[in-house]
């Protein structure tokens, strides 16, 4: 239940995205949402639904994340 | 999104299997997940083959098709039965209820639709003017803000919704309150958090001393997620740390808790398998009940569960057993002939590991 | 024009009288360029087709084709009847050499729908130089069927037949293209999703580009991954010769705009049919021969070593994730659905 995949905007009207995923296209409704949507930003989307915006700037705090414990890595 | 892909980069990954392998694991130590999509991701990358062997991660009723109680469906069916247009998510049809599935009730006649999303049984209902629409809302606080968007949207008037929608931290209360206690932290679905946010763990964190993270569903954030519990296990720490900060804030989506905050009231609600959990279902308000399927046609669903004889999916949604474990697995009980609800959803535990394979000595 | 495409079959078109001498001459024949491979042939409406086989071994295959909708982006049940069985005496080793080809239609199909399948079935067949030697057509009542129903029989000559069973211990997995195109545009075709997507079916005949690698040798088992994909096709083949295989699926060919639909729709690529690839086992010594063969050809440029059979785990298949994990690429259950919970 939990699918729910990050995508891009290619257009938006009214509540309502039209999403990139792959080259394939989607819509997805925007009321659950609490902030404005442009195109370029990238959503997460769940059953026709965006849930989350996405920055993709935090993919790097990801990396940095994973970086810190790893550094731990072997240690007792 | 480009940085996505990355994240399941097997370098990264590799590093992971061997920060993984250095926990010293003498006792078992079991990690329960709640999420049928982080259970796939675990099946489909083949992420077990990276964890200790004393090490074993669970799907608990993270599977909202599978844990839709019998009476829910059975109520579902009846609506159907009345000359409605019943639309549900996808194997949502193949789910029995007492007499029997959606499917079935379709081969004999119903009119009953599979949709992607609460705005195409809107659009069925627009569509069809002169029928009453029903749509079968089940899902967790993912799914929910969405049939809760549709009710807010001025729907038309033959719209109704059956509300089957459940909410997860209670049922993480539920597995805890388990005595003896087997689970030694949850890996928390990071969509769900998403909506509610990661602080709504923290009190069940603190009363219950377990690691809660929330994770994501890349290989990588799984392992990630995986990574912070041992961690926090090793040092004798039982809070909440968020592995997905890039979907999941503190506070959730508020916009999205606003909207089912409007429409739905909490209540007690039947899990199948489980059986009934104090205030972790969601029912329409009496706002809104002109559009309420329930009130509507007047159903109410059988009382009771049956259990098939033999069935061990009770003890597999609450985590304490694996699918392997049951002697009807692979058996009697497979997707195309599913016995218990664990096999019939295409996210429940059973299902997936018939399907990938759960634990596989490779 | 509005005339023909208000024409619809009815119950005479499939009496055996006149109007159904008039739609086969008049309609049907001229389609097809190439008539006969042999003294008798489809001009001549004879109970049979009397055929001039050329040396080698003779391979049949029959098949019944229903599709459904009976147009989708990159061809129709038409061209898929036609290229199907082309593809399954391909992977047989065999090079075609005659079709048959028997339309069972519903009353009150549109004759113009009818006439376009023809035509694009003829043209999968005139592209291959390969005659149409004998036919039939019959109507069935209105309700009785669904639209249309087309049955392609093909005979081929081969020098040295391929099974799906021969895989040995060391042979390379070969596959000649990316993975799920045809089931993910027919999917998307159906209209039942609301998702766009500019993915085409790859139905395409694989002669003649296989046809170098078929002559090169070292092809030890073949099969076109049609129906359960990528996946289906890996387990038959090693289940059927008793041996294990490896995959590593940072190497299997998928395209983004497919990868990207599945990860929306909850589905697996390796699941999904193809209508114009093949899976090869290829012995390590004519590896590089096979594959020089293969990107020879446009069709097949996209050639790739997946894999290779090995003694563990006899008759199953291994899959070596991208992220580095490992587990069974299982037998496909059925149809994929989209998973959304």
């Amino acid at each position: 239940m939990c699918l729910a995949v990050p995508v891009r905007v290619v257009a938006v009207e009214g509540n309502v995205a039209t999403v990139d995923v792959g080259g394939s296209q989607a819509k997805a409704r925007l009321d659950t949402l609490g902030e404005s949507v442009q195109v370029g930003d990238y959503l997460l989307v769940h059953a026709g639904f965006a849930i989350q915006r996405l920055d993709p700037a935090d993919a790097e705090e990801t990396l940095r994340l994973f970086q810190e414990i790893l550094s731990l890595e072997g240690s007792p | 999104m480009k940085e996505i892909f990355s994240l399941r980069d097997p370098v990264w990954a590799e590093r992971f299997r061997r920060f993984l392998q250095s926990f010293p694991s003498e006792n078992l130590v079991k990690i329960v997940h709640v999420c049928g999509t982080h259970e796939i991701t675990i099946a489909q990358h083949g992420l077990r083959s990276f964890l200790p062997e004393k090490v074993e991660v669970l799907e608990g009723p993270g599977c909202p098709v599978c844990v839709t109680s019998t009476q829910d469906l059975d109520c579902a069916l009846q609506v159907a039965e009345r000359g409605t247009i019943l639309c549900t998510f996808g194997d949502m049809t193949r789910v029995p209820g007492s007499r029997m599935t959606l499917e079935e009730a379709r081969a004999e006649g119903a009119d009953v639709r599979v949709v992607l999303s609460a705005a195409d049984a809107v659009e069925t209902a627009r569509r069809n003017p002169e029928k009453p629409v029903v749509f079968f809302a089940v899902g967790f606080e993912t799914t929910a803000p969405g049939t809760a968007a549709v009710l807010l949207d001025t729907p038309p008037d033959n719209f109704f919704v059956l509300v089957s929608h459940k909410l997860i931290p209670p049922a993480l209360a539920a597995l805890l309150s388990e005595d003896p206690r087997e689970i030694s932290g949850f890996l928390a679905p990071g969509h769900v958090s998403t909506v509610i946010g990661a602080g709504a763990y923290r009190p069940l964190a603190e009363e219950f001393r377990v690691p809660i993270v929330v994770a994501g569903f890349e290989p990588l954030d799984i392992l990630f997620g995986l990574s912070l519990i041992l961690r926090q296990l090793r040092e004798g720490r039982a809070e909440v740390e968020n592995a997905y900060p890039r979907a999941v804030t503190e506070e959730g989506n508020l916009r999205a808790q606003e909207l089912f905050r409007e429409v739905f009231r909490v209540g007690p609600a039947i899990w199948r398998g489980i059986g009934e959990i104090p205030n972790s279902g969601f029912y329409l308000r009496e706002e809104f009940r002109d559009h309420d399927a329930q009130k509507e046609f007047g159903v109410v669903g059988r009382v009771g569960e049956e259990k098939p004889p033999g069935c061990r999916c009770a003890e597999v949604l609450m985590a304490k057993a694996l699918p392997t474990d049951c002697p009807l697995y692979e058996k009697v009980c497979t997707p195309l002939t599913p016995v218990g609800p664990c096999m019939v959803g295409a996210e429940g535990a059973c299902n997936i590991w018939y399907r990938y394979s759960g634990r596989p000595r490779l | 024009m509005t005339r023909l495409l208000e024409e619809k079959i009815t119950a005479l078109h499939g009496a055996g009288g006149q109007v159904m001498e008039k739609l086969i001459a008049e309609r049907i024949l001229p389609k097809f360029r190439f008539r006969a491979a042999g003294p008798i042939g489809l001009d001549h409406l004879d109970d049979g087709a009397v055929v001039d086989l050329p040396p080698g071994k003779l391979v049949i295959t029959t098949d019944s084709h229903v599709v459904k909708p009976l147009f989708f982006p990159g061809g129709d049940i038409g061209k898929l009847a036609v290229t199907g069985t082309v593809n399954d005496l391909v992977v047989m080793g065999a090079r075609p050499v005659a079709l048959t080809l028997a339309v069972v239609v519903e009353e009150g199909f549109p004759l113009f729908d009818l006439e376009r399948i023809l035509e694009s079935a003829a043209q999968v067949l005139s592209e291959l130089d390969l005659p149409l030697v004998t036919g039939d057509t019959k109507v069935m009542g209105k309700g009785e069927l669904d639209g249309i129903v087309l049955n392609t029989t093909g005979i081929g000559v081969a020098e040295r037949p391929v099974s799906d069973a021969g895989l040995r211990e060391g042979d390379w997995i070969v596959v000649t293209g990316p993975v799920g195109d045809h089931g993910m545009a027919i999917l998307c075709a159906r209209n039942e999703l609301p998702v766009e997507s500019p993915v085409e079916s790859d139905v395409a005949p694989l002669w003649p580009a296989l046809a170098e690698a078929v002559v090169t040798g070292g092809i030890t088992a073949m099969k076109d991954p049609t129906r359960g994909g990528l996946a289906a096709a890996l387990n038959e083949m090693a289940r059927k010769s008793g041996v294990g295989i490896e995959v590593d699926e940072a190497k299997i060919p998928v395209r983004p705009e497919v990868r990207g639909l599945c990860e929306l729709l909850g589905l697996s690529p390796y699941e999904l049919a193809c209508e114009g690839r093949a899976v090869l086992g290829v012995q390590e010594e004519k590896l590089e021969q096979v594959l020089a063969a293969l990107r020879g050809h446009p069709l097949t440029v996209q050639a790739q070593v997946i894999g290779r059979a090995k003694t563990e785990h006899p008759g199953k298949v291994v899959l070596r994730t991208a992220v580095g994990g490992k587990r069974f690429l299982e037998m496909p259950l059925g149809d994929p659905v989209p998973r959304i919970c």
